[in-house]
């Protein structure tokens, strides 16, 4: 780790008064970023740690609810109205990573939480245009079966490896932000950049500006919901695909659909076209399979990554047919 | 703990088994033993320090003024360091010293394993003695700070260009330059046994196929370690090793200095599989603290491990079978090539399982080499057998599956009856009553051999089997020494290791029944070079050996007893074979009435203790016989029609092993194996990038072990039958377990979707 | 505010790069907690910070200022090995010995979660209170410990039978009261 000096915000206007300096950095549970200092990759000055502000879980005043982003991961996963409300959250939260990790990283960490692509880390023996612009991309012909298949460059195909994400882009969610400029509202799903030209800048966040707080829209009305991951290992690994789904079905017919993936993508990725292609659709094995099949119509497999587009094909139709049996 | 003694048993007295093993039906004695404690469950001795974080290893030895060291590495396969700027990690806070090529003191190259009786090193290049590069990944630098965190950082500040020279880094490029036949033990790895290919042709059923088996790394979860600190010309290293006294003189061959001047200790070993011998670390670590003249803590961090610490190579396998169409076997082809460093020589050898398994008419075996540019490849749990067991018994499943023969009576009819290449009688061999015994356990009957007829919801079902076997060593070099008190207490030391495997315990136990002791007047000493004997624990021969040279020692201790008994004693005018250890003391083995205690006779005598050591007779047993551990592997596998997951629902292992020493810490070593065996089915693979010889997952994150969710409840069950010819009937049973197990799994999972995978590991993705 | 470890306080680090594992290891000398990987991927590390079972290798020490940090050196009371401790003796729950403390940690830890109603990724119905800690339960729970030596199976057998046995110790209390 670079030298860097330390300390503790107790609120976030003075957190955002020391985000704002050059070379800091905010600091949540550490469970990726202290990993990055390690590595060299991150070589912050300083260090804000936010973790003292606001954990806060509480309901708004339309039904959903905010969730103040210093709030640990297992703390969100375990808490009473998302447990009720919004079982997917806490299904994705606890398919990622483990129990340790879960107690450590915040959800505003977790949103940020950088790839764990094999040649980013790399740091002194393999080329990463989002390390160093330029420099060129050694997973695009290397070992990419963890990489994307959808949204990635020619300079980056790098993915987010986020399970939490994949449910807050499938639930709407809006993550709120604080700058030194002021506060603003963004749907998680503008949060994350896609690599194109600079995959170094992987969200629109402006310097020094801090998520303080994620909220949850009031849940999708009559809707079931569930998150599903693919991996290579039972427990403790990151997602080859995963998929976040909610349907709504009424007489057979799709009346409300939001799907979301993870692991395919540099990006927590919403499934638009599926869903649009799913609305007022019979709810039937063949349309959800269609509807994936269409999202992914334009995916680019790498060399060892082809097989994820029919596992998420096939995800998705097994995971939907399930939610919509559970309705009939 | 189970206070298990047998001090005070009558009828109980063991006598002193022959100091020769391999000499004729001369049975050791402990073997009619039944009631003592040798096979009982004894919770292992070290348990209460290691549940409390108080077992030492190797990087917590707390030393005045240590430093601490951290590495930079290569990243090019082959050439030369061009330029190497040490100017900012040397101004950096809190360092002491950088260490390139430029500065190091003069070294030899460390004695490649194998090359020499003591010989530790796990390759043979030129450490840090000049400018040339040989594996990406090399260390090119150490620095050395006050804190880890200081070491860290400088090393981050270490820039080096290199000059790259044409390098051999993809396996197939290395075939296209020519192979080579492998060498292993001495002997070239090509046995041909009539014509086996005309044979193929002549029969009227055949398998040919081709398989293939990734890299693999040991990953211990103790990353290699070692703290270090000079006293004048004396080395002392505290090692995290499975070789303390081969280490101690390799090094001082690498530093020109004595065998005695060099101390290495490793009272406790994280996991070692293969791994935990002299790597460039330890010299690295030791030779820093000669330049600072400060002791150096060098832990590797997980990449270095990757980087420094070569595993297990790839392998290509042909295995071509033909039968009668009966089942029998006519021909087994098992040829293919394996990957391998300039600078090692450990040709993966996956014929060895093949060479014994099943009695046919015509064999052709052979392992190639193809040389790369890479890290010295290395021994890995079970070398050979565990990925050689693989390609042919998955290809004995399809043979199986060919004919419409049940998997396991295709392999009871084709049990030789002696060693089928090697013509010598088997010591021990059950292997068939294990197979039974298995099958009727695991409800093997129940098996629907139609594959991908067996379905629960998205999950499909299949069970799967496979033999699994080791070869049984013992190697020359095992000594001890014995340290009996007059209080009655014994002290065993030998240059032993206790890697987890429950050395320390099992062995206490082997020696109070010998000497008539109760467990806890057992002492085992062991993990320090300056212990008698030269015992690896590897190839798993350490529990043999151990035994061989406590026989031994147990012979000079009862000659002296006897001495020192002398006319006053009931004992008087007994030869040593005549008596046996008894409730803390002798007996005469024909009159139990005529005994004396330990305590007694060394009062007498006037002696506070005896001191024997004495060295273990050669292995002759090995050129007599045929000896081997065996398995009998039977496995439960769910396949995700939807995913093409894989999950093990349940997994037996049904061994025939010889005596079983301790129930407990024997049912983990099995395990133990399986769940590795289990990775290598399913998820492991070292990730070699071809385009330039970088390891590319050197973490624990990316390269996947069995986690617990991998890991079912694994049944292990065992015949212990006893091998007249071994001491205390053992054989080895550390790398028994990862041999059969991933073609237990591969063939499982073709019954459950009849879908066969031939090239490891099963992802996802080869079933979908 | 200093840092409690095992009910004794200590100095943080001057230099905020020592993480909570190195200044357990190096500065206050208590070995129990390992490093495996250091960098979150092995759980050889875990302690407990205030009751919680966290990796100390990506925790930096400064992060816990005024804490509670209990490490398997803290366990064993003055009437011994704590029951969890005897347990993994008992089933033989580690061979080496190097991932047994923070085994041991988290399964405390891992414990105390279930107790609460924290649902794992394979509790199927969440508004289920009678959800039992299956062996099945532990293993995901337990997942973020590696074991290479294979002893999961004695690990979980450990577990599962302490948490038995202080199940029943609640229930006949609640029954008493």
């Amino acid at each position: 780790m670079t030298p860097f000096t330390y300390s503790r915000a107790s609120d976030t206007a003075s957190a955002v008064q020391f985000g704002a300096m050059a070379q800091a950095k905010y600091l949540g549970g550490g469970t990726n970023l202290v990993d990055l200092l390690r590595e060299t990759i991150e070589q912050p000055s300083s260090l804000i740690d936010v973790t003292g502000l606001s954990s806060a879980i509480t309901p708004t005043a339309d039904g959903g609810l905010l969730i103040g982003a210093a709030a640990k991961n297992t703390a969100l996963a375990e808490h009473r109205l998302v447990l009720s409300h919004y079982p997917m959250l806490t299904r994705s939260i606890v398919a990622g990573a483990s129990a340790q990790i879960r107690n450590m990283a915040t959800v505003g960490g977790n949103i940020l939480q950088r790839t764990r692509c094999a040649y980013f880390y790399d740091t002194e023996g393999s080329r990463c245009n989002k390390r160093s612009l330029g420099q060129g991309c050694d997973a695009i012909d290397g070992f990419n079966r963890n990489h994307a298949i959808l949204g990635a460059s020619s300079s980056c195909v790098a993915t987010h490896p986020s399970d939490m994400c994949v449910a807050l882009a499938a639930l709407d969610a809006l993550v709120h932000l604080q700058g030194p400029t002021g506060a603003r509202v963004i749907p998680l799903v503008d949060l994350h950049l896609l690599p194109d030209n600079d995959p170094g800048k992987e969200t629109v966040l402006l310097p020094g500006e801090l998520i303080t707080a994620i909220e949850l829209p009031s849940p999708l009305v009559g809707g079931r919901s569930t998150y599903r991951k693919v991996r290579d290992r039972a427990s403790y690994a990151f997602a080859l695909v995963s998929v976040a789904a909610i349907l709504a079905v009424e007489d057979g017919k799709v009346t409300g659909v939001r799907l979301a993936f993870g692991g395919v993508a540099p990006k927590p990725w919403r499934a638009k076209k599926a869903e649009n292609a799913l609305l007022g659709a019979p709810a039937t094995e063949a349309t959800f399979r269609k509807a994936a099949e269409a999202e992914l119509a334009h995916a680019t497999p790498l060399s060892g990554n082809g097989f994820k587009v029919e596992l998420a094909i096939r995800t998705v139709a097994a995971l939907m047919t399930s939610l919509a049996g559970d309705q009939s | 703990m189970s206070a298990v003694s047998n001090a005070g048993h009558p009828g109980t007295a063991v006598g002193l088994a022959a100091n020769q093993w391999g000499q004729g039906d001369n049975p050791d004695p402990l073997i009619r033993h039944k009631h003592g404690l040798v096979g009982t469950s004894v919770s292992r001795i070290d348990g209460p320090l290691k549940v409390q974080g108080k077992a030492t290893f190797a990087a917590e030895f707390v030393k005045e003024g240590l430093t601490y060291a951290a590495l930079a590495f290569s990243t090019i396969a082959k050439g030369r360091i061009e330029t190497l700027d040490t100017s900012a990690a040397e101004a950096a806070p809190g360092v002491v010293l950088v260490m390139t090529y430029k500065n190091a003191p003069r070294m030899k190259p460390m004695p490649l394993f194998m090359t020499a009786e003591k010989a530790a090193g796990g390759d043979n290049l030129p450490i840090m003695q000049d400018d040339r590069v040989h594996w990406n990944g090399q260390p090119i630098a150490l620095v050395l700070a006050e804190t880890q965190e200081q070491a860290d950082f400088a090393s981050s500040l270490v820039h080096a260009t290199f000059k790259a020279e044409p390098s051999v880094t993809n396996f197939k490029e290395a075939k296209r330059r020519g192979t080579k036949t492998g060498e292993f033990g001495g002997g070239p790895l090509k046995l041909e046994i009539g014509d086996a290919e005309a044979a193929l042709t002549q029969v009227p059923v055949s398998i040919d196929a081709q398989y293939s088996t990734p890299r693999h790394s040991h990953n211990a979860i103790e990353p290699h370690a070692a703290t270090v600190a000079w006293d004048g010309d004396a080395l002392l290293v505290h090692d995290a090793s499975q070789a303390v006294v081969h280490t101690a003189w390799s090094l001082s061959s690498v530093f020109g200095i004595d065998e005695s001047q060099v101390h290495v200790t490793s009272p406790y070993v994280g996991g070692g599989f293969g791994s935990k011998t002299l790597w460039q670390h330890q010299v690295l670590g030791a030779a820093a603290s000669k330049l600072a003249g400060r002791p150096v803590r060098i832990t590797l961090s997980r990449e270095g491990v990757y980087r420094m610490v070569g595993g297990r190579s790839q392998t290509e396998q042909r295995v071509a079978l033909g039968a009668d169409k009966d089942g029998r076997l006519k021909a087994i082809i098992h040829t293919g090539v394996v990957a391998m460093s300039h600078q090692n020589a450990l040709p993966e050898p996956f014929i060895l399982a093949t060479r014994g398994a099943y009695a046919a008419d015509a064999f052709k075996l052979h392992v190639e080499v193809a040389q790369m540019d890479m890290l010295a490849n290395t021994f890995m749990r079970a070398p050979g057998e565990a990925v050689g067991t693989f390609g042919l018994e998955c290809a004995l499943d399809e043979l199986a599956d060919k004919l419409g023969i049940d998997p396991v009576e295709i392999r009871i009819l084709n049990e030789p009856d002696k060693h089928p290449t090697e013509g010598k009688p088997f010591s021990s061999r059950n292997i068939v009553e294990a197979w039974r015994t298995g099958a009727q356990r695991f409800g093997w009957a129940k098996r629907n051999a139609k594959p991908g007829s067996v379905r629960q919801g998205e999950w499909l079902i299949g069970m799967g089997c496979a033999t699994g076997t080791y070869p049984y060593y013992r190697m020359p070099g095992g000594a001890a020494r014995i340290t009996l008190r007059k209080d009655g207490h014994a002290r065993v030391e030998i240059a032993a290791h206790e890697m987890g495997m429950g050395t320390a315990t099992a062995h206490s136990q082997v020696t109070a029944d010998r000497l008539g002791l109760p467990l806890d007047q057992v002492t085992f000493g062991y993990g320090d070079s300056k212990m008698p004997g030269a015992v690896l624990a590897g190839g798993s021969q350490q529990s043999a050996s151990i035994g061989a040279a406590i026989v031994a020692a147990q012979h000079a201790l009862f000659a002296q007893l006897l001495i020192l008994a002398g006319n006053a004693s009931p004992l008087a005018g007994l030869r040593p074979e005549e008596v046996g250890g008894f409730n803390g003391g002798l007996v005469a083995l024909a009159d139990l009435a005529r005994s004396e205690s330990y305590a007694s006779i060394m009062g007498r005598a006037g002696r506070d203790e005896i001191v024997v050591q004495e060295d273990a007779p050669p292995p002759m047993e090995l050129q007599n016989w045929s000896m081997h551990s065996y398995g009998a592997m039977f496995c439960e596998a769910r396949v995700n029609a939807v995913t093409g997951e894989t999950r093990i629902s349940r997994f037996l292992g049904s061994f025939d092993c010889g005596r079983i020493l301790n129930a407990k810490t024997a049912a983990s070593q099995f395990r133990g194996g399986i769940i590795m065996g289990l990775g290598l089915a399913l998820m492991e693979e070292t990730q070699f990038d071809e385009r330039n010889g970088r390891i590319m997952n050197p973490s624990l994150a990316e390269y996947h072990v069995p986690a617990h969710m991998d890991v079912p409840e694994i049944d292990v069950i065992w015949n212990d039958i006893p091998d007249p010819h071994t001491p205390m009937g053992a054989h080895g049973i550390g790398e028994i377990g990862i041999t059969g197990t991933a073609a237990a799994v591969a063939n499982a999972v073709f019954n459950a979707t009849g879908k066969r995978v031939r090239d490891l590991p099963l992802t996802l993705d080869k079933l979908m | 505010m200093p840092i409690t470890v095992n009910g004794n306080e200590a100095e943080l680090p001057h230099d905020p790069r020592v993480s909570l594992l190195d200044l357990l290891r190096e500065d206050l000398h208590l070995f129990g907690a390992k490093k495996g990987c250091n960098q979150g991927a092995c759980g050889a590390c875990t302690v407990l910070v205030d009751g919680q079972r966290v990796l100390s290798c990506l925790t930096l020490a400064v992060q816990c200022e005024g804490r509670h940090v209990m490490t398997v050196e803290g366990l064993a009371g003055d009437n011994g090995l704590h029951p969890l401790q005897k347990a993994f003796i008992e089933h033989d729950g580690f061979q080496c010995g190097f991932c047994t403390p923070g085994q041991i940690c988290s399964a405390l830890g891992m414990a105390a979660e279930f107790d609460r109603g924290v649902p794992s990724v394979i509790t199927e119905d969440f508004d289920d209170d009678g959800v039992a800690l299956t062996p099945e339960e532990i293993r995901e729970r337990m997942s973020g410990n590696l074991c290479r030596c294979g002893a999961h199976n004695g690990i979980v057998a450990a577990i599962a039978e302490v948490h038995a046995i202080q199940g029943d110790r609640t229930d006949s209390r609640e029954a008493a009261a």
